[in-house]
């Protein structure tokens, strides 16, 4: 007399909340976390190198920056529109990079804790000081001398 | 193994340059003379060796990088992960040789 069974599908039924890979308080942040840094790494190459060229290549080189450098190319929108993308990936991709390093080698939960903490306070501040200086910028600032300033600057 | 280790370190230099580097530029907020005296005291060969390494962590993290997305995303990478790194190597030899010959040029003659 043959044997009968029931031979189950792998994987057919309902999985095992301790076998499932995404918790169920994270939801996928890591996955996403993990997409951001090639995605953002890719747009950083062109705004990093760019920057790099423009103010360290072209002309005088490092000798041009000053006040009147700066102030020049913040009065194009074009380069506030870059350096604020710059920032933000920057900021978020460098911010996320040292949170992974973090993970990786503080072992106590209280110390990842802190050092996260100190992280994304300074994260904050950094992206909240840069976004102000770009937009409330004045390239043509009262009562500053006169040479400082881009060509632009209306005579005082 | 080693690029690896190599991305984590040039990553975390180029972290905390960043921070350091909206600081200064903050200061065009506070006034010129601020940012000028602030931006002179890096205009000297010291400082400008200091950014010759920052460039070439720079270039290194982005070429690995652009790696890590191939090896990622392309589906031979894994199996060239390893001509990729030469690749990269060799990226990085290319861009940083012209780099350092007219950065270095700029800043060690003329100028102000």
């Amino acid at each position: 007399m043959a044997v009968t069974s029931e031979i189950q599908a792998p994987r057919s039924g309902r999985i095992a909340p301790k076998y499932t890979r995404h918790g169920s308080s994270r939801g996928n942040f890591e996955m996403l976390a993990w997409l951001f840094m090639r995605v953002s790494g890719l747009v950083l190459v062109v705004l990093v190198f760019g920057h790099l060229f423009v103010n360290l290549m072209v002309g005088e080189g490092v000798h041009a920056i000053d006040f009147g450098f700066v102030a020049g190319k913040w009065a194009d929108p074009f380069w506030q529109i870059w350096d604020l993308a710059m920032l933000w990936l920057a900021m978020l991709h460098g911010t996320n990079g040292v949170r992974t390093i973090i993970n990786d080698y503080a072992d106590k939960d209280g110390t990842r804790f802190w050092l996260k903490s100190v992280l994304y306070a300074a994260t904050a501040v950094i992206i909240v000081l840069g976004t102000l200086v770009i937009f409330t910028f004045d390239p043509c600032p009262p009562n500053a001398a006169a040479e400082l300033l881009p060509s632009f600057c209306p005579a005082p | 193994m080693w690029s690896w280790v190599g991305h984590r370190v040039t990553g975390v230099a180029i972290f905390f340059f960043l921070l350091v580097h909206v600081l200064d530029t903050a200061l065009v907020r506070v006034s010129p003379e601020a940012y000028n005296v602030v931006i002179a005291t890096y205009k000297n060969p010291f400082m400008a060796l200091l950014e010759a390494g920052l460039v070439a962590a720079i270039v290194f993290h982005a070429f690995n990088g652009l790696r890590v997305i191939l090896v990622d995303f392309w589906k031979k990478g894994p199996k060239y992960q390893a001509q990729l790194l030469w690749g990269v190597v060799g990226l990085w030899v290319l861009v940083m040789v012209p780099f350092l010959i007219r950065h270095l040029t700029l800043a060690f003659t003329g100028g102000h």
